[in-house]
Formats: structure tokens, sequence, C-alpha cells
């Protein structure tokens, strides 16, 4: 290809792509072919299919819940990491702790997670959500919804931007890679 | 108050004196707005008179507030903020009620009043007798003290965790990782200076 043209680049990605995955694949149909079987890591594809369909679960307690929602829309668009809001905890695998927890609304999201067929993940967005954050001292407020609920990924902000949020998210796809276990 | 003059203040003025008569014991004005302070016995008699007399009108009842005062000894001032959309104007009424004194419910007049009501009980434990339900409306489920009195503690008395052994979440007696941090600034813009709105608090 004439070198400073546009798609060169891509095409020479593309090259590398396909010549891998042709050895991969004509590896795999020898051991077939041989052996009968072949041999893969389970782990890896269950973590591949888990970190590619994050359903997080809309639960909103405040502001942050706005910055949620921008993560969510067209602009950011959540939906193609494969990660679609639902609206029952039965359906979902992460929570998005979005807002100031109170102590009045503490039982609820316990019970709320309590719901949330395994394997589940939390991540705790906003100063209030970390550690009760501007409502620290408050007599009504929970100082870090970790006393609630265990936490993966705390996202930092007054809100969060949503630019915050989804990286947020990438590292717990990220951290859900790095797991080798297959039952949490 | 649109469009208005000093006599039709003073005409609006002798009006509610000669409507409420006696039972005013203070009128003001206060940033351009009318207030009035009456016994606390005879608030619903006064909100009924204000809300029915064509003159007045006041169809709207805004919000109703209160204000701790620990030092007084009447130490809660309870103050209803009054709307006419007739006239286009608005009325402060206040109030004077000591620890335990009960407050007669204008819920009858008023609908408006009643979650205003359950606030102030749950905020300052200020009873309106006659009130047709009086919960607590925005604290915990259980909760013990009244908030927005000065003599309560800010982080309040209790906390909540989640129990790993009894699987539930429980309450527990406050503990403060980090101290309060008390930032005393010296700043000349912390306190309003100004000598309208110095003179109507410290009054009793």
């Amino acid at each position: 290809m004439e070198k400073g043209r546009l798609r060169m680049g891509v095409d020479i990605n593309e090259n590398i792509l396909s010549s891998d995955q042709d050895t991969l694949l004509n590896a795999a149909a020898s051991d077939i072919r041989n052996k009968g079987f072949i041999i893969a890591s389970a782990d890896k594809l269950f973590n591949w299919a888990r970190s590619g369909s994050l359903w997080p679960m809309s639960f909103g307690l405040a502001c942050c819940a706005v910055e949620m929602m921008h993560a969510a829309a067209s602009r950011y668009d959540m939906d193609r990491y494969g990660m679609l809001f639902r609206p029952s905890p039965r359906q979902a695998d992460v929570m998005i702790v979005a807002g100031t927890l109170t102590n009045k609304m503490a039982p609820a999201l316990r019970r709320v997670y309590d719901q949330m067929a395994e394997p589940r993940w939390v991540v705790s967005m906003g100063s209030c959500a970390n550690g009760g954050g501007y409502y620290h001292y408050s007599y009504s407020v929970v100082r870090g919804c970790d006393r609630i609920v265990p936490v993966d990924v705390y996202v930092p902000g007054c809100p969060p931007t949503a630019e915050a949020l989804i990286y947020g998210l990438l590292q717990l796809q990220k951290k859900i890679r790095r797991t080798a276990t297959i039952a949490r | 108050m649109n469009n208005s003059t000093n006599k039709e203040n003073d005409q609006f003025l002798s009006t509610i004196k000669s409507t409420i008569g006696k039972d005013i014991i203070e009128t003001n004005v206060f940033f351009n707005d009318f207030q009035i302070i009456v016994p606390s016995k005879k608030i619903f008699d006064v909100l009924t008179k204000l809300h029915i007399n064509s003159y007045f009108a006041f169809d709207q009842l805004i919000d109703i507030t209160a204000i701790d005062y620990p030092e007084k000894p009447k130490r809660f001032e309870v103050v209803y903020l009054l709307l006419s959309t007739i006239t286009n104007q608005r009325l402060t009424v206040k109030i004077y009620v000591s620890e335990g004194e009960l407050v007669q419910s204008c819920v009858s007049i008023f609908k408006s009043a009643n979650w205003s009501e359950r606030e102030i009980w749950d905020m300052f434990g200020i009873f309106f007798s006659g009130h047709p339900d009086l919960r607590r409306l925005l604290t915990d489920y259980g909760f013990e003290g009244h908030p927005l009195r000065k003599d309560f503690p800010l982080t309040g008395r209790v906390q909540v965790k989640y129990d790993t052994d009894q699987n539930k979440v429980i309450y527990e007696p406050v503990n403060l990782v980090q101290e309060y941090r008390d930032f005393d600034f010296l700043s000349p813009w912390e306190r309003p200076n100004n000598k309208e709105m110095n003179d109507t608090g410290d009054k009793n």
C-alpha cells in the first residue's frame, strides 16, 4: 500500500489480527483432528462475557444520578460497552450508588443489593457515596456506602463527570477481567 | 408588593389592626413585607379571619417554618407565610411558643399546612393539636429527637451499618473517625450587618 494513504494503518492492523486469528484457528483445528478435543480457559470466556455486558441498575439518589444519565445518554453512550440500565435488581450485574445515602435509605439499598444475582458489583459514585462527602457530619447520612454494601470501584468527584464514571466502569471491567475464579 | 405607596401600606396595616383587633402583639414592615405577631392561642382565629375576609383574601399558605431561640422563655417562633393570589399581597404571621405548648393546627383552613406542620413536629417537636395525621415527615423511621433544635448534636446520636452476623442494617452510637473541624473564619461578610434584620430577631 502506498505510504501516507489514509487507511494504511488500519490495513496493517487488520492484517496482523487476521494472521493471529488464522494461527489460533489452525491450532484449534489441528487439536480437534489429532486429539478430538481442545482446551481453553473458561474463566477468560466468562470474564469476557461478564465485562462485556455489565448491566447497571438505575439507582440514582441525588445529583450524581444526573451525571449517570449523561453517561448513559447519546454523547457518552454506555450502550457501546454493553451497559444497559435495568429497572430491576434481578436483571442487574452492577449497582451504581449515585448520590447521598441517608440512614432512612440504607436498609432499602441493602435490600436491593441482596436482590441482585451473583456475580454482582458495586460502583460508589461521588463524594457522598464514598464517605459522606459534604454531609459527613450530618445526623442523617451514612458516612460512606461501604458501611452498607461491599464496594468494588470508588469514583471521586462532586459530582463526578460522565467521563469519570465511564472511566470507573472501565476500571471495573479491568477488575473483572483480572478475576481468575468463576464463582465470586 | 407591586406599585404600593406608603398610603396603601398604612391602610393595609390599619385594616389588619381593625380586623384582628386587640390580638395583635406587634406589627412590622420587614423588607417591604408586612409581618404581624399574635398570641399563640389565637393563631387559628387570626388565620381564619385573614383567609375569609374578602379585603385580605389570603388564599394560600406558602409555608410554615419555625426558629429555635433556646435562651428565650418561649423558645420557639412559628412563622406562617401567607399569600393572596387575588390582591398579590404577602403577609408573615408569627407566634411565640414555649416548649411543650400545644398549637392549634390550621389544616382545616389551609390543606397545605398538613405536611408543613408534620415537618415542624419532626424538626422542632412543636405539637399541633387537631392535626389529622401528625407523624414524622423527613427523618428516619424510629428517629429520636428533633434535629433543628439548637441543643440537638449536629452528628446526631446514632449511625447505621450493615451487620454481617445478623444480616441486616443496624444502629449503633455515633463514632466519628475524623474529628469535626471548626473553620473559625474572621470575615466581615460572616453575618448580615443590616439594622432591620437585627432589630426583628431579638425582640420577644
